[in-house]
């Protein structure tokens, strides 16, 4: 049965190997990552202090809209999907994914889609430049030419994800060893089988909306027009149908990750396993209810402001329980703070962060100071970075030594986490600041009273950015030259993907394990 | 002055140099700023007085949840020769953190929701403004009154350029204040011409987005005479940074001094209407015009942005036919982002810029027109 993987570039191409998907995506996404963090230097470089300095507004608002989407569609969401692609076939016991072809189609248009996003940049009249959340009519009427490429990169980035989840919704519900039953599937399993159905309910929203802005552009249709009947507001409505659940795409696997983490690290079991599946389950259903708290100011009637405002702050129940539960998990452990579990509590405290201020953004009245203020953006970097990316990097360091079967080194790996933790906190904590005294979301040039904060969040921006270099050399260098790791890696962590070889082989589980 | 690093190494001499000009500026701009303002009136108080409260329910839940969580991390470590417990589940404490937080959440939700109630009632206002978002302007109409007019931006050029010093309102000064008086209830009905803005004026606690085609309404009620300054808060296309709000709130006695007075300015411009202009004294109000309502796009060259905005030198309309010009200014090009310049520029303004773009940057039509041609052109004529 032993037979390695193909030669050369086609073993790339061709490839219908979860692990060889799993490191494309991986791969794919660290250079989204690189890309997306350059546009967003370079918004911190020209607001390093008040005046235009280096770029002029139109290029900034494009820095802007692609660092948002490049961000999302290309570093966060294929990250998960590459740790999903590795971990979930070896977690539930699997030999592979269930619909292998398919996975490589799911990936293998992700590149294309990037690259006519990105190309718009070199397009006359410049790149999209409304916002990642595109309202009409800026991104109908009033956008430049190259909008519809960036409809087209949508579109295909939808399907690559309805793809990927349709995959990974089949291979959990058929593809599970005997004796693995739901209640015993790790967490990650469980966050992203609920992930997979939010992206497949919400994937659709998001091309209904961008197909509707084409249809407006091309075809004569006035659903965002007022002036033709339509109703700019619809599309917030359709547009933050998905966006909400597609915050939560964003984070739920990243619970997933941490639930595996502070256990081993912590040498306890996960404290209130059922509870955790629960609370999962009904954040995703909540958050098909909130959506209309991104539009307090849009001028809802006061109904639907007060349903929107009790709904949002419900949500802080089962998050809240997730917290509890991770802190239980610690408490009374025995524990050790190695990269992965340095990352996973900074996670915890630093989402829990994000959540008060998302907390204090769900109460109406006070929104309408925040809205759209750099309060907000403190607030989703605040649940973005440390909860998705610091999650991903988490269960990087955690299974990397069983992807390629070497030890990365703990001191760089720490090095890695201070550098990454203190530019974090330097770069969005004053932005609450300045958000809370006045600074608006999305503008290139500000008054002085901003001036402070904002030289000190462009210096931890950039701190920030040199860190994830050097997480390129400790993932390369582990790679290339780390000491051999052992089958368990960790002390005494749970879960199948230990009770394999490091590195894990091309095939595993091609005769199914015995689950007890 | 305001005076701050240019190039050399700001990054290693910020902190040094955020001391030192804290000091110097100290008088004229406020800095540090890091907490909401109270504000001016009952709205912004009571917002405020939430934000607070807010505050201090995440600060005492954190306090608690990360005490538990370092109290973990300091005692509970495997260097310590800890052995781990094994418990791991408990229905008691997930039914408790279940409803504990439940009871905050409703108390936080009792008063958020009585003053949302109180803030949405914007009947029996004492006064009327319509107030429209344009790219990248706001307009403010004074219902009753027969007053209206546009606010800009007028913070020099050279100063976002960093070509000359930052004055002490940079970026949040216009050359037409929305005047009001105090302690009177003010009824603002706000929509957009364009694409959707958000009016907000921090000290005032109401920000509400502008959406083209829809009239949203909201209130205020100014309690103490002053200049309140705000933004644009959603992202309206190029200039989005640079349409500042300003609101002046005085004495009902000067508020209707002032109103006496703008309706007196707008009688002179209409009586301009009937007035021959020189070519020079067009051409010379022209540029004034051009920069201020047209320059933003087609930019001061008037060469545009390519394939964004387009050029006027030396091709297109400004070297057409002069009617197809006029009516392009006038009316605007639907489906476009060139807006219909007769509601917002009296014809006077028109008949100048008209006149200076056919003749600047080299276009030299040689040819102009007056304003009571452009009188004649809205009449249909």
């Amino acid at each position: 049965m032993a037979h390695g993987p193909a030669k050369g570039l086609t073993r790339w191409l061709y490839t219908t190997n979860h692990k060889d998907i799993g490191s494309m995506y991986l791969w794919f996404s660290f250079a989204m990552f690189i890309l997306g963090g350059i546009f967003a230097l370079v918004i911190r470089a020209e607001l390093f202090q008040p005046g235009l300095q280096i770029v002029e507004p139109n290029l900034f608002n494009q820095m802007t809209t692609l660092h948002g989407l490049v961000m999302v569609f290309g570093a966060v969401m294929p990250a998960f999907v590459g740790l999903a692609n590795w971990m979930i076939p070896m977690m539930v016991g699997a030999p592979d994914m269930a619909l292998p072809r398919m996975n490589n189609w799911s990936f293998w248009i992700l590149p294309f889609a990037f690259t006519m996003l990105v190309s718009t940049l070199f397009m006359e009249g410049g790149a999209p430049n409304f916002g990642w959340t595109f309202y009409a009519p800026l991104s109908t009427t009033y956008a430049p030419p190259s909008v519809t490429f960036f409809i087209f990169a949508v579109h295909i980035m939808g399907a690559s994800s309805i793809m990927g989840s349709i995959n990974i919704i089949a291979t959990i519900l058929n593809m599970r060893a005997p004796g693995m039953t739901m209640m015993k599937m790790p967490l990650f399993v469980w966050t992203w089988l609920i992930t997979a159905y939010l992206l497949i309910a919400v994937m659709p929203v998001l091309a209904g909306v961008v197909t509707m802005m084409l249809m407006d552009i091309h075809f004569g249709t006035s659903f965002f027009n007022a002036a033709g009947g339509g109703d700019p507001v619809l599309f917030q409505h359709v547009f933050w149908f998905f966006g909400h659940p597609e915050v939560y795409i964003m984070i739920l696997p990243a619970f997933g990750i941490v639930s595996a983490i502070i256990p081993t690290f912590a040498r306890k079991p996960l404290f209130g396993y059922s509870s955790m599946v629960y609370a999962t389950a009904a954040i995703a259903f909540l958050s098909f209810i909130v959506w209309a708290h991104h539009m307090f100011t849009a001028g809802m009637p006061l109904a639907g402001e007060l349903f929107f405002m009790y709904a949002t702050m419900l949500i802080a129940v089962p998050t809240g329980v997730k917290v509890f539960n991770w802190t239980a998990t610690m408490f009374k452990g025995s524990m050790t703070f190695e990269t992965p579990m340095l990352f996973s509590i900074a996670f915890v405290i630093l989402f829990t962060i994000g959540g008060f201020s998302g907390l204090m953004l769900a109460i109406a009245p006070a929104d309408f100071q925040y809205h759209d203020t750099y309060f907000v953006v403190a607030h989703f970097h605040y649940v973005l970075v440390p909860g998705a990316i610091f999650s991903i990097t988490a269960g990087v360091y955690y299974w990397l030594p069983k992807w390629c079967g070497k030890m990365y080194s703990e001191v760089m790996g720490k090095t890695h986490f201070w550098l990454a933790f203190i530019g974090l906190n330097l770069t969005f904590f004053p932005m609450h600041f300045s958000g809370l005294a006045g600074m608006p979301r999305r503008i290139p040039d500000y008054h002085m009273m901003f001036a402070d904060w904002n030289m000190i969040s462009s210096i931890g921006a950039f701190l920030f950015g040199g860190a994830q270099i050097l997480f390129l050399y400790i993932v390369i260098s582990t790679i290339i030259s780390g000491k051999k790791a052992t089958d368990k890696v960790w002390e005494n962590p749970e879960g199948l993907e230990w009770t394999v070889p490091s590195p894990a082989p091309y095939h595993t589980f091609s005769t199914p394990p015995e689950v007890k | 002055m305001l005076k701050r690093a240019q190039g050399l190494a700001p990054w290693l001499l910020a902190p040094a140099l955020m001391v030192s000009s804290y000091q110097s500026m100290a008088e004229e701009v406020e800095r540090w700023r890091f907490n909401m303002p109270e504000g001016v009136t009952s709205v912004s108080q009571n917002v405020y007085g939430l934000h607070m409260q807010m505050f201090w329910w995440c600060v005492g839940i954190g306090v608690v949840v990360f005490g538990v969580m370092f109290f973990s991390m300091i005692f509970h470590r495997k260097s310590r020769g800890v052995k781990p417990a094994h418990f791991h589940e408990s229905t008691a404490l997930e039914l408790l953190w279940t409803v504990i937080p439940v009871v905050i959440l409703v108390l936080m939700a009792w008063p958020a929701t009585t003053s949302l109630i109180k803030l949405y009632d914007s009947s029996d206002a004492d006064m009327d403004v319509l107030i429209t978002g344009y790219q990248w302007r706001w307009k403010y109409d004074y219902l009753g009154e027969d007053v209206s007019f546009f606010s800009n931006l007028s913070t020099p050029r050279e100063q976002i350029e960093g070509l000359a010093p930052k004055g002490p309102h940079y970026l949040l000064e216009t050359d037409e204040h929305l005047v009001v008086p105090v302690n009177k209830k003010i009824r603002f009905l706000i929509t957009a011409n364009d694409v959707i803005h958000a009016w907000w004026v921090p000290a005032l606690g109401v920000k509400k987005d502008a959406i083209p085609g829809f009239i949203k309404e909201t209130w205020t009620r100014i309690e103490e005479p002053g200049i309140y300054r705000g933004q644009c808060a959603e992202l309206c296309g190029k200039d989005h940074g640079f349409m500042p709000i300003v609101v002046e709130a005085v004495s009902e006695e000067d508020y209707r001094a002032w109103i006496e007075n703008k309706k007196a300015e707008a009688a002179a411009i209409r009586e301009l209407t009937s007035k021959t202009f020189s070519f020079d004294e067009l051409y010379a109000r022209g540029e004034e015009v051009y920069n201020r309502s047209c320059a933003a796009c087609h930019q001061a060259n008037g060469e545009g942005v390519p394939g964004v905005f387009p050029s006027l030198k030396g091709v297109g309309v400004a070297v057409g036919p002069i009617d197809n010009h006029i009516d392009v200014v006038v009316n605007g090009v639907r489906g476009t982002a060139m807006q219909a310049f007769g509601a917002q520029l009296s014809e006077v303004d028109v008949a100048a810029v008209v006149t200076y773009e056919r003749n600047a940057w080299g276009n030299n039509m040689g040819d102009m027109t007056q304003p009571i041609d452009i009188y004649n052109h809205k009449q249909g004529k």
